[in-house]
C-alpha cells in the first residue's frame, strides 16, 4: 500500500506567503480569543474546591443547585460530569474556611437531600499554589523554548531555530485560542498536552529540516526553494503516516479515556492537526524568509558519515 | 552489512527477559492482606510476633494465603475481602489489647500475588497513584514564620535569665517582629550585654541602635540559624505526622517533604477524610509533672488500687503504672528543643532538653525542693496521656538544661527525644491542597487508561502490518518491546503511575511508532531510488537514525520541562513521557533492527523485501514487493 504517489516536488514555497497569510490570521483570531474570552482554567490554577458526587439516579442539577446556593455559594458551578449520574460542583476558595469544612459540609447537605449521593472525589488547591502552578506552566513554557531552540541552533542554525519555534508557538498558540473559544477547562494536563505538543511537532519540523540540510548537501544545483520543496515533498508521507498514528492513540484516549483525559487528547488532537500544519507550511517557510542557504549547514557536515559501514555510526546515546 | 554482532543480540535477550520478569507482577494482581507494622521501637515485629499472629489466625478460624515477615513488617495474604476483615479483627484484638495503644499497627493493604521468586528479585508491580487505587492527598503548608517567632519569643526568654545571671541591668527585653530589642542604660551595659549575647547565644547577631539617649541592642536570629530552625520545625512536623498517621492504620503512608516549608502526605485506601483531616491537624501535648509519692499512691502503683486524691494514674510506655499529681509544673510551651547525647562523665545515654527562661526558672525551684523525688514528662494526645519518662531527681537544675537520665538505651535516647520533641507541631501548618479519590473511582480510571493503551495499539499495529507488511510486523513487534520495556522499567523505578501517566504511555507510544515510520519511509525511498534491499536497509537505518535522535531530543526536552517545573499530575505525565522516549530510542530501532537483521541479514543473495508498495514515479509500473528486482 502507498498512499502518497508524488512524482513531482510540490511547489510549496511558491504558496508560502498565502499559508503565512493563513497562519497569521488564525493566530490573530486565537490571541484575540484568548483576551476576549479568556481561559476559562481549572481549579489546579485558581484555587478552590471542586467535588465529584455520584448519584443512582440520574442527578436533579437543579435540586443540587439549590443545596449549594442554600449554604451561601453565589458563584458556583454545577455540572454533569460524563454520564448523568455525576455531577461536579467547582466552590471558590473561602478566607478562613478550609477546604476540609467546606467540602464536608457540602456533602452533608447533599446527603440530606438525597442519601444516595457519593462523593467520589474532591480536589482542594489553596490559592497560593495556584499562583504557583500558573507560574511553574510559565517556567516549563520558557524552558521548553529556550531549550529547543539552544539545540536546533547547535545541532542545525539559528534561523532554523528561531523558524521551528515561531511555528510551533504559533501552535501552541491556536490551542490555547482553541480553548478560550470553547470555553474548555484548562487544567495542568492539558498543559501537560501544550507542552508535550510542542516538543513533538517541533520534531516534524527537524525532520524537515533535517532532510533540507541533507538536499543541500546532496543536490548541488537545486537553489534554496527548490530543496525545500524537495525536502518537504519526500518528508510529506511520512509526516501525515507518524501523526496519524499518534492520532489514532489520541483518538483511542479520546473515546475511552473518559472526562478526565478528555480536554488532555483534545489539546493533543488540535495540536497535532495543527503541527502538521505549521512544520510544514510555516517552519521551513519562515526558515525560506530567514535566508537560510548551503553555507549554513555544510560547515557541519564533515563530522557526519565518518563510517558509512559501522553500524554503530550515529550511534550516540 | 546488516548484521548484529553477537553481543548486540545478547543485549537484546537480557533486555527483554529483563523486561518479561518485570513486567510479570503486573499480571498477577493484588490479593486483600493484613500488615502489622510497628510505630514505636518498644514494640518489636519479630518471628514471636509473627506466632502470635499465626495462632490468632488460627484461633479466629481464618486461614491465611500466606503469612510472611518482610523486613519489619508482617504481612498476612487472604483470599477474599471478607477473610481479610475477619483477620484484621482477629489481629488486632490478639496485638492490641483492648484500649491500650502499644505501637503496633494493624492495616489493610493489597499485596501483589505474584509468585515469591519474583518478589525475590524485586519484581514488584507498578506503583499506583492516588487518583488509580483510591485514597487521599494533601499538601500542608507549614508556616515557617510561626516557627521563627516561636524560637525568638524563646531566645528572648532565654536572654533575660542569662543576663540576670551575669549581672547585666537593662531596661526591658522585648520582641518586636523577628527581633528582640534589648534597652540599657549606658554604653558599659551595653558592652556588657553584647558580650553575654556574643558568648552563650552563637544563633543571634546584635545590631547597637542608638535612640533618643537611649541605647537599645537589637538582636535578631542569624540567617543561617534561622534555616536551621526551619528545616528542624518541618522535620518534627514531619515525624509527628509520621506518629499520628500510624493511629490511622494506613499500610504505606508517604510523608514528604516538598520544597522547603511544605508536606506532602497521601494515604492510599484511605476514604475518611474527615477522620484523616482531624487526625492530622491535633496538637498534642507535653506536660511535667511530679509522681506522687505518698504511700497511698505507691501501693495504688503496686496493686491497682484506689489513686489518692489529687493524683491520676497513668502508664509508662513499658506498661508500668505511675501515679503522678494533677498539678502541671511545665508544659509542651516551655520545651524549646530535646536532643539525644551522652552523659559527660558516666557516657550514659541521655536526653538534653533545653527549656526557655520561664520554664527554666520554675524547672529550678520545683527541682531544689524537690529532691531525691521523681518527675514525670507526659505526652497527651487525643485526651489520652502517657509517661514518656519518670527520672529521680537528684539535684537542683537551673539555666534550662535538662538532662533526663536512666537506664536507657541509645536507641531509647533517641526515641525519647524524638517524642519529646515531636508530641506536637513545631508549626502551625494549613492544608493548601487536597485530593480524594473513591476507590470505585480509581478501578474505573485504570479501565479507561488501560482501554486507551490497547486500543490504541492494536489500532496502530494493525495499520503497520497492512501498510508496511513485515516491516510494518517488525515496527509492531518492536512498540510491544517498547510497551514492556516502559512497564518494566516502570515497575523496577517504582516510580508511581497516575493516569495521565498512562495518557503519557498510549501517547509514549504514538510517539515512538513515528520513529519506526521515519525507518520504513527511508528504506522505501531507497529502494525507490533503486538500492538493493540490503543496501536500502542499511541506509534507510543510518539516514532515519539522525534524524531520530533529533526529534526524540526536542521531545524529550519538553519532558525535562516538566518534569522539572511539574507537579502533581503533570509530574506523573512527564515521568512515563520521558522514560518512554527513552525506551522507545531502544526498541524502535536498535530493537528492530535485530529484528530485521535476524531476518534479512542472513540472505546474501536477498531479492526483495517485505515493506509494502514501493511506488515509483518514473512511470514504471508500480512495484510490488514480489516485483522488486532491484
Amino acid at each position: 500500500m502507498e498512499f502518497f504517489k508524488i512524482r513531482k516536488d510540490i511547489p510549496f514555497m511558491k504558496h508560502a506567503l498565502i499559508f503565512n497569510v493563513i497562519s497569521f490570521v488564525t493566530f490573530l483570531l486565537a490571541v484575540f480569543f484568548l483576551f476576549s474570552r479568556g481561559l476559562h482554567l481549572s481549579v489546579e490554577f485558581t484555587g478552590g474546591t471542586v467535588m465529584e458526587v455520584s448519584y443512582s439516579q440520574p442527578a436533579d442539577l437543579t435540586q443540587v443547585r439549590g443545596v449549594v446556593s442554600g449554604l451561601g455559594y453565589n458563584d458556583v458551578q454545577v455540572q454533569n460530569f460524563g454520564t448523568a449520574r455525576d455531577v461536579m460542583i467547582r466552590l471558590p476558595a473561602q478566607k478562613g474556611v478550609s477546604s476540609a469544612q467546606q467540602s464536608d459540609k457540602l456533602m452533608v447537605a447533599l446527603k440530606a437531600q438525597n442519601a444516595e449521593a457519593t462523593l467520589r472525589r474532591t480536589e482542594f488547591v489553596g490559592p497560593q499554589v495556584g499562583e504557583e502552578l500558573a507560574a511553574d506552566g510559565l517556567k516549563a513554557l520558557a524552558f521548553v523554548v529556550a531549550g529547543i531552540m539552544l539545540y536546533l541552533a547547535v545541532r542545525f542554525e539559528w534561523k532554523f531555530s528561531v523558524a521551528a519555534i515561531i511555528a510551533n508557538l504559533h501552535d501552541v498558540i491556536i490551542i490555547l485560542g482553541f480553548f478560550a473559544f470553547f470555553q474548555w477547562e484548562f487544567s495542568l494536563a492539558v498543559l501537560a498536552a501544550v507542552l508535550a505538543v510542542l516538543g513533538y511537532s517541533v520534531n516534524e519540523s527537524v525532520v524537515i529540516f533535517d532532510r533540507i540540510r541533507e538536499n543541500f548537501r546532496r543536490y548541488r544545483k537545486m537553489n534554496t526553494i527548490e530543496i525545500i520543496d524537495n525536502a518537504i515533498t519526500s518528508t510529506i508521507s511520512r509526516t501525515i503516516i507518524t501523526h496519524g498514528s499518534t492520532q489514532i492513540m489520541v483518538l483511542s484516549m479520546l473515546l475511552f479515556g473518559g472526562e478526565t483525559l478528555h480536554y488532555f487528547a483534545m489539546a493533543l488532537t488540535i495540536g497535532i492537526l495543527f503541527g502538521i500544519y505549521s512544520s510544514v507550511f510555516v517552519a521551513a517557510a519562515i526558515a525560506m524568509w530567514l535566508g537560510i542557504q548551503r553555507e549554513d549547514l555544510i560547515k557541519a557536515a564533515p563530522k557526519k558519515d565518518e563510517d558509512p559501514d559501522d553500524p554503530n555510526s550515529g550511534a550516540v546515546v | 552489512m546488516n548484521r548484529y554482532p553477537v553481543w548486540k543480540f545478547a543485549i537484546i535477550v537480557i533486555a527483554l527477559l529483563l523486561g518479561v520478569v518485570y513486567t510479570l507482577p503486573n499480571f498477577f494482581g493484588e490479593a486483600p492482606a493484613v500488615q502489622v507494622s510497628s510505630s514505636k521501637i518498644s514494640a518489636k515485629v519479630d518471628a514471636a510476633t509473627l506466632a502470635r499472629v499465626e495462632d490468632a489466625l488460627k484461633a479466629a478460624n481464618v486461614p491465611p494465603a500466606a503469612v510472611a515477615l518482610e523486613g519489619a513488617s508482617i504481612k498476612a495474604r487472604f483470599e477474599s475481602t471478607e477473610q481479610q476483615l475477619k483477620a484484621k479483627d482477629a489481629i488486632q484484638k490478639a496485638l492490641i489489647p483492648e484500649g491500650t495503644e502499644n505501637g503496633y499497627v494493624v492495616a489493610l493493604n493489597l499485596l501483589s500475588r505474584s509468585p515469591a521468586w519474583l518478589t525475590s528479585l524485586h519484581a514488584a508491580p507498578m506503583y499506583l497513584g492516588l487518583d488509580l487505587r483510591g485514597g487521599v492527598h494533601f499538601m500542608l503548608q507549614v508556616d515557617m514564620k510561626a516557627a521563627l517567632t516561636q524560637k525568638t519569643d524563646s531566645l528572648a526568654g532565654d536572654i533575660r535569665t542569662t543576663l540576670r545571671e551575669k549581672d547585666v541591668r537593662h531596661g526591658g527585653i522585648a520582641r518586636n517582629g523577628q527581633n528582640i530589642e534589648i534597652r540599657v542604660r549606658d554604653q558599659a551595659q551595653l558592652d556588657a550585654a553584647r558580650r553575654v549575647l556574643a558568648d552563650q547565644f552563637a544563633d543571634l547577631q546584635t545590631v547597637d541602635a542608638a535612640e533618643g539617649g537611649e541605647f537599645k541592642l537589637t538582636a535578631t536570629i542569624k540567617p543561617e540559624a534561622a534555616r536551621r530552625v526551619q528545616e528542624q520545625a518541618l522535620k518534627q512536623n514531619i515525624t509527628t505526622l509520621h506518629n499520628r498517621i500510624n493511629e490511622l492504620g494506613v499500610a504505606e503512608p508517604v510523608i514528604q517533604q516538598q520544597g522547603l516549608d511544605r508536606i506532602v502526605v497521601q494515604l492510599p485506601g484511605v476514604q475518611d477524610t474527615a477522620k484523616a483531616k482531624d487526625i492530622l491537624g491535633r496538637t498534642a501535648t507535653l506536660e511535667v509533672r511530679l509522681v506522687d509519692e505518698s504511700s497511698e499512691a505507691r501501693s495504688a502503683e503496686q496493686t491497682n488500687g484506689m489513686v489518692p486524691f489529687g493524683s491520676e494514674r497513668y502508664l509508662e510506655r513499658n506498661g508500668q503504672p505511675v501515679i503522678v499529681k494533677k498539678q502541671v509544673i511545665l508544659t509542651g510551651d516551655n520545651l524549646t528543643d530535646a536532643q539525644p547525647g551522652f552523659d559527660s562523665q558516666t557516657q550514659e545515654p541521655v536526653v538534653n532538653l533545653s527549656l526557655d527562661g520561664k520554664g527554666a526558672r520554675i524547672f529550678k525551684d520545683v527541682t531544689r525542693e524537690n529532691i531525691g523525688k521523681r518527675m514525670a514528662i507526659l505526652l497527651f494526645e487525643k485526651g489520652k496521656g502517657e509517661v514518656v519518662t519518670a527520672p529521680v531527681i537528684r539535684s537542683e537544675i537551673g539555666g534550662g538544661r535538662v538532662q533526663i537520665s536512666g537506664r536507657m538505651t541509645t536507641s531509647e535516647a533517641n526515641d525519647t527525644a524524638l517524642l519529646l520533641r515531636a508530641g506536637s507541631l513545631a508549626a502551625p501548618m494549613e492544608i493548601i491542597e487536597e485530593r480524594t479519590i473513591g476507590p470505585s473511582l480509581g478501578a474505573e480510571n485504570i479501565a479507561k487508561g488501560f482501554n486507551s493503551v490497547t486500543w490504541g495499539f492494536l489500532v496502530i499495529a494493525a495499520f503497520m502490518c497492512i501498510y508496511y507488511m513485515v516491516f510494518g510486523l517488525f515496527s509492531s513487534i518492536s512498540l510491544a518491546v517498547n510497551l514492556l520495556l516502559l512497564v518494566a522499567v516502570l515497575s523496577m523505578l517504582q516510580a508511581t503511575l497516575t493516569l495521565p501517566g498512562m495518557a503519557a504511555m498510549a501517547l509514549a507510544l504514538g510517539m515512538a511508532i513515528d520513529s519506526n515510520v521515519l525507518i520504513n519511509e527511508r528504506v522505501r525511498e531507497e529502494l525507490r531510488l533503486g538500492a538493493t534491499p540490503q543496501a536500502a536497509i542499511h541506509t534507510g537505518y543510518d539516514r532515519a537514525w539522525a534524524t531520530i535522535f533529533d526529534s526524540n531530543i526536542t521531545t524529550l526536552i519538553a519532558g525535562v520541562a516538566l518534569l522539572a517545573f511539574g507537579s502533581g499530575p503533570v509530574r506523573g505525565f512527564a515521568v512515563v513521557h520521558c522514560l518512554g522516549i527513552l525506551t522507545s530510542m531502544f526498541s524502535a530501532v536498535f530493537f528492530s533492527r535485530g529484528l530485521v537483521n535476524l531476518w534479512y541479514g542472513r540472505q546474501k543473495k536477498l531479492k526483495s523485501v517485505s515493506i509494502g508498495t514501493v511506488w515509483r514515479p518514473d512511470g514504471a509500473a508500480p512495484v510490488s514487493r514480489t516485483e522488486d528486482k532491484a
